[in-house]
């Protein structure tokens, strides 16, 4: 394992190494097995979270909930009750989900605020498992991107890659940091049938938990039944070739900071286009110059 | 503060040093600044490594969590990698196409390749957050990340340099059973070299195809990994140049011009070449439009690509320019500085939004930096004085003999 560092306020390193690399009954499958044939895994049974924008009121009571699930530490106002401040929040190596308000013009141009909870969105063609050059990102078999610190070396290519901006490091740790992000309570939680710690926490039902195409379902009812609350739009949907974290919201997602610049075609390919043909250019690279050098020295020999 | 002034001086002291061994005047106080510098460098370069090992990254370097890569990345190891290509591209000239008059430089260009991917090597050790686990790709295969790759290509290929290298030593050491080994294995290792150098020079373009949303359109493009490869032959080829016009000074030797002007000329073409495509990829893809915008990122594509590509091209396109030593030093200076700032523009610049940047570097990544380059150099200084670098031709010019064939060294 580890070195064993010491320990910071109430999070205990062994702790959080056995959070994300336990559970070994979890059998992880590696990009190979499914990133060569998307076409047929299907991703409708993948375990998704739906957030409705509207119906959040921004009382951060998944923040201390994901905290609590994991063991991170609680540093911040919100430790009891209600947060006491509305100070802005950013996603740290040990702070996995956030919940920051938000102000843009809705459909009218009105400037309106709305609560965004940001969290790993737990690609289905997930790009920071295609980067990873040891497997320490990986899609486990139920769907979420999980985080292996064993085999973690710290080059922050996934940082560097992720189409959303979320994985994040731990930039004052000398020979042991992490790369930090939600694991969607996939092994301390969902293996044992129970909620997301955020999902359950969440007071409003701003957050629902199902399959992801029955909740892809119900949004699409939703936007249905009330088509001048929402805007037509599910973010997550198709964004970097879909994701588990879906949201709906009645402000469009750019003017609440939500990246539009996002593909929404899978990432993955971008890179394995390009490498899947490099066995192909070495060996005829190899033929050639071997084929030249072989030659001229013939050449050469006979003159 | 203090940092940053002290790089300053310790920057304007070394290029005060070079110009000094340029116009071969030698104030009797050159060495003691020389030394001083160099220490001074190194002892903040040591503070850096300490703070690095002990406090983590972020307490030296400004790098972040929305720059997750800074200086030594882009500077260092992608620059650092496409500085070394002169390796490969003189060892496939010499023992692929058997062009053999350039076999004189051979060595020194091998040597510099390979104190290059040392230095890489060491600049990437300290970079990454876990160093002790630098093995793991090694071991632990993830075929679809293209750092995968790069990590494999970069230790196959120092291995393959050092095994390029290694007649040197074992003909100092008069191992000359060894010596024949590795003289039979000549070939196949350097085709080996070209095909490993091929890969990972591109590929560390290749790194960036996965984020087309943040790198800026005028550096992305499906052609990075082309563009990375190319511009790598022409900065290499300059490199030897430098690198032997400072050789020349420094040990007194004659200076192979007619190599150097041909090298030259070869850049000239490869300079043209990138341009073509450069500005083709650019008309095609559409972002040719954002050239027009005066932002920073269009600035600095603006300075790279007329100061570092086109500039150097067209002067070194004039064959009584690159008949003058100091011309063709200063357009090969130029197109060292051209790939430089593609690296850090691609790395930093294009991957920041707009002109909010996303990151600072430190001066304390500047010291490592400059401790790097200090370090390389004197390594290689004290290499060619213990080793057989160089063909003995202190008298004769460097052309009239095969050297190589001479001590029996390189297959002929």
């Amino acid at each position: 394992m580890n070195q064993h560092t010491p320990d910071m306020k109430g999070f205990s390193r062994r702790r959080f190494l056995q959070g994300v690399i336990g559970g070994t009954g979890l059998s992880v499958i590696t990009p190979s097995s499914f990133a060569k044939d998307p076409g047929k895994t299907s991703f409708a049974n993948t375990p998704s979270v739906l957030v409705d924008v509207t119906r959040c009121i921004g009382c951060r009571a998944c923040m201390r909930a994901c905290k609590n699930a994991n063991e991170l530490p609680d540093n911040t106002d919100l430790s009891e009750g209600f947060p006491i401040s509305w100070e802005h929040q950013e996603l740290r190596f040990d702070q996995w989900t956030v919940v920051n308000p938000s102000t843009g013009a809705n459909a009218n141009g009105d400037a309106v605020t709305r609560n965004i909870k940001s969290q790993c969105m737990h690609c289905l063609e997930p790009t920071c498992v295609s980067v990873c050059p040891v497997g320490a990102l990986t899609k486990s078999e139920l769907g979420p991107i999980l985080y292996n610190a064993d085999r973690c070396i710290g080059c922050r290519y996934c940082i560097m890659a992720c189409p959303f901006d979320i994985p994040k490091y731990e930039w004052h740790s000398g020979l042991s940091p992490v790369v930090g992000k939600c694991q969607f309570c996939t092994r301390n939680r969902l293996s044992q049938g129970r909620l997301p710690a955020c999902v359950e926490s969440c007071p409003t039902g701003a957050l629902k938990f199902g399959r992801r195409d029955s909740l892809l379902f119900e949004a699409k009812a939703r936007i249905d039944s009330y088509p001048d609350r929402y805007i037509n739009h599910i973010y997550g949907e198709k964004e970097a070739g879909g994701t588990a974290w879906l949201y709906m919201s009645d402000v469009p997602f750019e003017n609440l900071g939500f990246k539009s610049s996002v593909e929404t075609s899978p990432m993955p390919p971008l890179t394995w286009d390009v490498l899947s043909k490099i066995p192909i250019v070495a060996a005829a690279m190899a033929g050639l110059f071997g084929t030249l050098a072989w030659s001229l020295n013939r050449q050469e020999q006979s003159e | 503060m203090i940092g940053w002034i002290f790089i300053v001086v310790c920057t304007l002291s070394l290029i005060g040093i070079s110009l000094c061994v340029v116009y071969d005047k030698r104030p009797r106080f050159l060495r003691h600044v020389t030394a001083i510098t160099i220490l001074c460098i190194w002892a903040a370069a040591l503070w850096t490594l300490i703070r690095r090992f002990s406090e983590g990254l972020g307490a030296v370097a400004g790098v972040n969590d929305l720059a997750p890569w800074g200086l030594w990345i882009g500077a260092d190891v992608f620059a650092g990698v496409a500085l070394a290509a002169g390796g490969f591209v003189i060892a496939a000239t010499v023992h692929i196409f058997r062009i053999e008059r350039f076999k004189p430089i051979l060595r020194p260009t091998v040597l510099t390749a390979f104190l290059g991917y040392v230095l890489v090597a060491v600049a990437l050790f300290i970079d990454i957050g876990r160093p002790l686990s630098w093995w793991h790709p090694l071991v632990m295969w993830q075929g679809h990340s293209i750092m995968f790759e790069v990590t494999w290509c970069v230790v196959l290929y120092s291995t393959v340099l050092a095994i390029e290298i290694s007649p040197v030593v074992l003909e100092r050491l008069g191992l000359t059973r060894l010596l024949r080994l590795v003289k039979a294995t000549t070939i196949p290792v350097v085709i080996a070299g070209v095909i490993l150098s091929t890969m990972h020079q591109s590929s560390l373009g290749s790194l960036y195809l996965i984020v087309p949303g943040k790198l800026y359109p005028l550096w992305y493009s499906p052609l990075l990994p082309v563009f990375f490869l190319i511009s790598a032959v022409a900065a290499g080829m300059c490199v030897v140049i430098v690198e032997s016009f400072f050789s020349a000074k420094i040990l007194k030797r004659g200076l192979e011009s007619s190599l150097m002007a041909a090298l030259g000329k070869a850049a000239s073409f490869i300079l043209f070449l990138y341009l073509l495509i450069k500005f083709s990829d650019l008309a095609a893809s559409g972002a040719w439009d954002l050239l027009y915008e005066r932002n920073l990122q269009s600035n600095m594509f603006l300075l790279e690509m007329l100061g570092g590509v086109a500039l150097p091209a067209i002067l070194l396109s004039f064959q009584r320019i690159r008949n003058r030593e100091k011309f063709l030093l200063s357009a090969s200076l130029l197109v060292m500085a051209g790939i430089v700032l593609n690296r850090i523009n691609v790395s930093w610049i294009g991957m920041s939004v707009h002109d909010q940047l996303n990151y600072y570097p430190t001066w304390m990544e500047i010291a490592l930096s400059l401790g790097f380059i200090t370090a390389g150099t004197i390594i290689f200084f004290l290499a060619v004085h213990y080793l057989p670098v160089f063909p003995k031709t202190e008298e004769e010019p460097p052309e009239a003999i095969s050297a190589g064939s001479k001590t029996g060294l390189m297959p002929a």
